[in-house]
């Protein structure tokens, strides 16, 4: 069932969406879900963090209360979810 | 009204868009836009004046940015810019064409997209994915990358497209269905015996003559070349050339027999300007004799490259002749080559160089 989480986004994907935040609440059971609610709330949003394997993209990191996640991992309601970009040069 | 000219550059950080008046002297310089992302590809829709840049990004993927307004505001897309579920997912844009109301994208992994709505949504043509040599197209040095896309402006359902190492591929259709057209270009890599094959050719740029229906050139990893008939057989023009390799070329927007390259001094040496000296080779005569063309250019230490979509020309009389180098700088010449100045400097690696010709 869907819960009330918190999702924190990376500025870099925030300057991409006008009026987008870093601090978003929304209701999800899954971190898929959580993407299908941020691309529902500034679409195209999905296509920036998962690819279409489906996956999160290679160089997106999803953390859910601290632990590495991926589109299948459950949300405990409440729940605190990360989203970072990885480190990359050049 | 007076006409001004809109250079669109594609770099390794962002998309950039210069504007100068008709005597292409003075150049403002405005960027980068699309925030940063490497841009592979700038064009703009000369029916529209649409501006779209293709690239991609390590952290967010592939995406077609789009601005109506000359680079002042933009948005950008990838719905439906995607393989199936299960397939390598594209990594990148690398080429963009505007033609008969429809836009395509060149993408890596190999593949042809096409948008009917401006670029906000996309759907895969997948009759070139589909051709059955597909299962046998080697990657090039970059990997396995549809970068180059030509649209026939008489007639919008024929289509070339450049990919490395694969070859052209020719649509008559719309993109339904595909054939090799490659004969006639050597694989300098293949064992004796194997070095004209029907396809696997590292392409690396072509461009359509103005106003002869089937002219074509082509710079290819192995020589440069001319066809006369659409690319069903492709005759060697590098007689005359430093050397048969370089990424670029360039059509003179009005005269078919004119052609512009940029050789370099080859594939394993550097891939830098021959001997360290900057140079621009014209044919008048359909690729039978060249002239170098060196006025304003550094003719010593310079050891740049230009990618294989950072040269182009403009329409105006004369025609405008441009490239940007992988070290960041774009020279100009607004006497169909024979003199040059450096429009800017100290840019991000070049990638591509398109023109749009304003007003008047």
């Amino acid at each position: 069932m869907p819960c009330p989480v918190t999702v924190w986004l990376p500025a870099s994907l925030v300057a991409l969406f006008p009026g987008a935040r870093r601090q978003v609440e929304l209701d999800a059971a899954s971190v898929d879900e959580v993407m299908d609610e941020l691309d529902a709330l500034w679409p195209g949003m999905r296509d920036r963090l998962c690819d279409s394997r489906p996956a999160v993209r290679k160089h997106i990191n999803v953390f859910v209360e601290g632990e590495k996640a991926v589109l299948d991992t459950p949300l405990p309601p409440g729940a605190e979810i990360t989203i970072l970009t990885a480190i990359s040069g050049g | 009204m007076a006409k001004s000219v809109v250079v669109l550059l594609g770099t390794k950080k962002g998309a950039f868009i210069l504007k100068s008046d008709e005597s292409r002297r003075d150049w403002a310089l405005r960027g980068p836009f699309c925030e940063a992302w490497p841009i592979n590809h700038v064009v703009a829709d000369p029916a529209s004046g649409t501006v779209y840049a293709g690239g991609g990004n390590e952290w967010f993927g592939p995406a077609v940015w789009k601005s109506t307004d000359l680079g002042d505001t933009w948005s950008h897309s990838s719905d439906g810019l995607a393989y199936a579920a299960g397939e390598e997912p594209v990594k990148s844009v690398w080429s963009l064409a505007a033609g008969d109301g429809a836009l395509y994208a060149g993408v890596q992994p190999a593949g042809l997209f096409r948008s009917d709505d401006g670029g906000a949504t996309w759907s895969h043509v997948t009759g070139l994915s589909e051709h059955p040599t597909r299962k046998d197209w080697n990657p090039g040095g970059a990997g396995l990358i549809l970068h180059t896309v030509v649209v026939d402006p008489d007639d919008g359902k024929r289509l070339w497209t450049g990919i490395s190492a694969a070859g052209v591929f020719h649509t008559a259709d719309g993109g339904a269905t595909w054939e090799p057209r490659n004969q006639g270009t050597r694989c300098d890599y293949n064992p004796e015996g194997h070095k004209y094959p029907e396809f696997g050719q590292c392409v690396h740029s072509i461009v359509k003559a103005p106003g002869a229906a089937d002219r074509l050139y082509q710079q290819n990893h192995c020589g440069m070349y001319a066809s006369d008939d659409g690319g069903r057989s492709w005759r060697s023009i590098e007689a005359g050339l430093p050397s048969s390799f370089g990424f670029p070329a360039a059509a003179h927007p009005r005269d078919p027999d004119t052609v512009y390259l940029l050789p370099l001094n080859g594939d394993s040496v550097g891939r830098y300007v021959p001997d360290g000296k900057a140079a621009v080779w014209r044919s008048r005569d359909a690729g039978a004799s060249w002239q170098d063309l060196r006025n304003g250019l550094p003719q010593q230490n310079a050891f740049f490259g230009v990618l294989r979509q950072a040269m182009a020309t403009d329409t105006l009389d004369r025609a405008g002749v441009y490239f940007g180098t992988n070290g960041g700088e774009l020279y100009v010449s607004a006497d169909e080559g024979d003199s040059w100045s450096c429009a800017a400097r100290h840019m991000p690696p070049i990638h591509s160089v398109e023109t749009m010709v304003l007003g008047g």
